[in-house]
């Protein structure tokens, strides 16, 4: 790494395989990770990063190749095995990883209360004592008998860091640790990464936020349908090269002609995302389908919220059909015309108990009613016809939702907001966890349907972006980095825009220079 | 095949439980195969089924409300308050009841929906508040006409035949004074719950509500209201329990109504078992009820002795509770199979 030191290889993995089923999630992954050097992996959604940290600390066994910790062979037989052999993960969630209503002192030595042959009795001195020094080794200043429910995220991130660092890890995994912190609570957990490469762990982090990476990184590994399709190193970190390797070219054949749309329908004006940020605006007009796209974190999960009446913008004016809109509830924004089918589909979407045409009509069940009663054979025929139409697998109506795949029950929530006509259709990542069949009938449907309405989809891919948009907006850090006609678009330039590089013509690189000793000067602007 | 023998286990085992145990009581209990004796059961179940049924929507919204019992009891010592203290009309009394039943609910409703207090916790609460409440206005006593007051006086009101006729009517039907009102009240409520929970949008968003509250919000329903609204059918209902409970009774009986609440509950945990349905809905509660009231009226009349009927309640619950979870979450393992 910098410096031209040799640093001694902390953990090698080589021709790592692993399948689900049919599903070849890691299909030979080659991977060496050092002593004191942050490795960054990026990957899209279903690139097999999450099985490969899953299988790093023993959630999953490897079918086919080895891994080595410290020269020995690491095949670990659990979670708990991987971290006694000094493999140790951070994850996502924080609140997985901190119990909320006990103190600071219990959550940093909770490990050793499960240890084989601990006291029955717990002394709390001796526990305080203890705890005080697992704090101070990692540089936190905190009251110990604080409960852990009262700080604030940034000190719960650390907390769980520093009870995994208690284990004197050889391996440190942290998995999209800034997804909930703010700049300056991530500015701590840096300084904390700081210190810890400097204690030589070896640490692979994953996260999309080109800031992170500027900041941390001395390395990028970039990963694609399950194989390591680019690693970056040196001197001048090649963000643009990273994530065109993670995101990659692989289209599907969609031949767009993009329209440039009738009457302007909805309008943002100086819109603001969050307190701060940059303001925003934009034309969607109507029958044309404006995708926005973005890394993790780029707002465009927020502006859906926004337009959908979940959250309130921090400054700025919409207008829908030129009247001002500002809806305060999902209710408000459907009544007046604004219909959004929401990402995590899971969680945010499907009636579980219910059958396909419940799940279908559920938001226009005034439309199957007299009288507040239900017309079941209106129900039925609506969404027999919409089955045919968007072409749902099934074997009727009545199929229970959890028994069709991801890409069928994506058709049936989509097409649930296209049974009545719109004036602003939202589909915020319309297709996750779709396979790529159900992917080409639902961008075919979409555009087919585009008429009397303005569709505005939100997607981090950017091949979805181009296979379903007439224009592209990206957004980096909650501003508009650019806009694209889709037609002859240069994909580099879009990637760039993507990574967030539109603003410094000039800098390949100045910024990129992430050694631990230059670390403070690179902060991402 | 095997897979169909469960599915038809599943869906029809209850109800074929349910016409065993009648066709055995009929066999071997003398008596037990009356008009009369169906009535009998039907009387005996009215009460905990109309609060059965409130209970039933709190559970469809995902929530649950233990103070229905509370609410019932209150509602008996409001009802009897009213008339024998205050010497007001039946009509008042049963308006005050009603009233006090859906406030209550709304109370429940705004804990839990605005105040962010657990369903469970909210409604326990509630439910001590209310055994406490419903003693202080008589210090703790039962109410009955002739009862000295705190003032030195003697109540002189009494319930009025207008209201006992709610308790103690009898309606012809094929024999002369047959069906006593609550069972009537009871089959009309029960009626009226299932076609709203079942064939409403109402209710259907109710029940989208239970299955994933997010997604039910999203799509524009008004998520808050439908829990209040919900809380305050049970409030309501059980209030009419309390009514008709009094009704039967003559008296504000500070005693009385100790059951209802685990009754209710039974029931309507029960009836999730009915039909394979997996989940609260009104004909399973009302059957769940009737099932426990079969089962303790043919006990009875062979002569098991009364301290037996928790004891039986309770282990047609944890039966019915297994045959729910264990059995549908298998079924529901080998669909995605």
């Amino acid at each position: 790494m910098v410096g031209g030191k040799v640093a001694k290889i902390t953990c090698k993995i080589s021709g790592l395989e692993k399948s689900f089923g049919r599903n070849h999630v890691l299909r030979g992954i080659d991977l060496t990770l050092h002593e004191g050097e942050v490795t960054a992996l990026m990957g899209a959604n279903g690139a097999g990063k999450s099985t490969l940290v899953k299988v790093l600390c023993g959630y999953h066994h490897a079918d086919a190749g080895e891994i080595e910790l410290a020269g020995a062979p690491f095949a670990p037989m659990d979670a708990s095995d991987a971290i006694a052999k000094g493999v140790v993960t951070v994850h996502q969630s924080i609140d997985d990883g901190v119990i909320p209503d006990l103190d600071v002192a219990t959550n940093l030595t909770l490990d050793r209360l499960t240890e084989p042959g601990a006291n029955l009795f717990v002394n709390d001195r001796s526990l305080r004592r203890r705890a005080e020094e697992v704090a101070a080794s990692m540089g936190l200043a905190m009251d110990v008998r604080a409960r852990v429910a009262d700080l604030d995220v940034a000190d719960r991130q650390m907390i769980a860091i520093a009870r995994a660092m208690a284990r004197s890890p050889k391996l440190l995994i942290l998995d999209e640790p800034t997804s909930s912190l703010s700049a300056s609570e991530a500015e701590r957990l840096f300084a904390l990464i700081d210190r810890l490469r400097a204690d030589g762990v070896a640490i692979l982090y994953i996260s999309h936020r080109m800031s992170d990476l500027r900041r941390v990184a001395d390395r990028i590994v970039s990963m694609r349908d399950g194989a390591i399709s680019g690693i970056f190193e040196g001197e001048e970190l090649d963000y643009v090269g990273a994530v065109n390797a993670m995101l990659g070219h692989q289209m599907t054949e969609v031949d767009i002609e993009p329209v440039s749309g009738g009457a302007p329908i909805l309008e943002a004006r100086d819109l603001r995302l969050f307190e701060g940020s940059p303001p925003i605006s934009f034309t969607a007009r109507e029958g044309e389908v404006i995708a926005f796209t973005g890394l993790l974190g780029s707002g465009t999960t927020e502006l859906a919220e926004i337009l959908f009446g979940l959250s309130a913008a921090a400054g700025g004016e919409l207008t829908l059909d030129g009247r001002a809109y500002r809806p305060a509830s999902a209710a408000q924004a459907v009544a007046q015309g604004v219909f959004m089918s929401p990402k995590d589909r899971g969680s945010n979407a499907v009636i579980a108990d219910f059958d396909i045409a419940n799940n279908m009509t559920l938001p226009f069940l005034r439309a199957f009613s007299t009288f507040s009663f239900l017309s079941e054979s209106g129900q039925r025929r609506a969404a027999r016809d919409m089955i045919a139409r968007i072409g749902v697998k099934c074997e009727s109506d009545r199929d229970g939702i959890d028994t069709l795949s991801g890409g069928n029950q994506q058709k049936v929530m989509i097409g649930r907001w296209l049974l009545k006509a719109s004036r602003v259709l939202l589909l915020d990542e319309p297709f996750q966890g779709v396979d790529i069949g159900a992917r080409r009938d639902i961008g075919h449907y979409i555009r087919e349907t585009s008429a009397g309405r303005t569709t505005l989809v939100f997607v981090a891919e950017i091949d979805e972006a181009l296979e379903i948009a007439d224009r592209i907006i990206v957004l980096n850090e909650a501003a508009i980095a650019s806009e694209h006609l889709n037609k002859n678009i240069d994909l580099n330039r879009l990637v760039a825009d993507v990574s967030g590089r539109v603003r410094e013509p000039h800098g390949s690189g100045t910024d990129a220079v992430c050694g631990p000793v230059t670390a403070a000067q690179s902060k991402a602007g | 095949m095997n897979k169909n023998a469960l599915e038809y286990a599943i869906r029809y085992g209850f109800i074929v439980l349910l016409a065993g145990l009648a066709l055995f009581f009929s066999l071997y209990a003398s008596g037990f195969a009356s008009p009369r004796s169906a009535v009998f059961i039907f009387q005996s179940v009215a009460i905990t089924g109309i609060l059965a049924l409130g209970v039933t929507c709190t559970l469809v919204v995902g929530g649950f409300d233990l103070s229905i019992g509370s609410v019932a009891t209150s509602s008996l010592m409001l009802s009897a308050y009213s008339m024998v203290v205050l010497e007001q009309s039946a009509f008042v009394a049963v308006a005050l009841c009603l009233v006090m039943g859906a406030v209550v609910g709304l109370i429940n409703g705004f804990l839990i929906v605005k105040m962010r207090v657990p369903d469970l916790l909210a409604t326990l609460g509630m439910m001590f508040l209310l055994i406490g409440l419903q003693r202080i206005p008589t210090q703790g006593n039962s109410v009955a006409t002739g009862m000295s007051l705190a003032d030195g006086t003697v109540a002189e009101g009494t319930f009025s035949a207008a209201f006992l006729w709610l308790g103690r009517h009898r309606f012809d039907l094929f024999l002369d004074r047959l069906l006593p009102v609550p069972v009537v009240l009871f089959l009309v409520i029960a009626g009226l719950i299932w076609l709203f929970l079942g064939f409403t949008r109402h209710g259907r968003l109710m029940y989208a509500i239970g299955s994933n509250e997010r997604a039910a919000s999203l799509v524009g329903t008004n998520v808050q209201r439908y829990k209040v609204v919900a809380y305050m059918i049970s409030g309501v209902l059980a209030s009419i329990g309390g009514i008709l409970l009094a009704a039967r009774l003559g008296r504000g009986d500070i005693a009385s109504g100790n059951n209802l609440l685990l009754d209710s509950v039974a029931a309507a945990l029960i009836g999730f078992a009915v039909l394979g349905a997996a989940r609260p809905n009104a004909f399973g509660t009302a059957a769940g009820a009737l099932f426990v009231g079969i089962l303790l009226q043919g006990l009875t009349m062979m002569n098991a002795p009364y301290y037996m009927q928790d004891f039986v309640k309770g282990a047609v619950l944890v039966a019915a509770l297994v045959f729910t979870f264990y059995l549908s979450s298998r079924r529901g393992g080998r669909r995605n199979a």
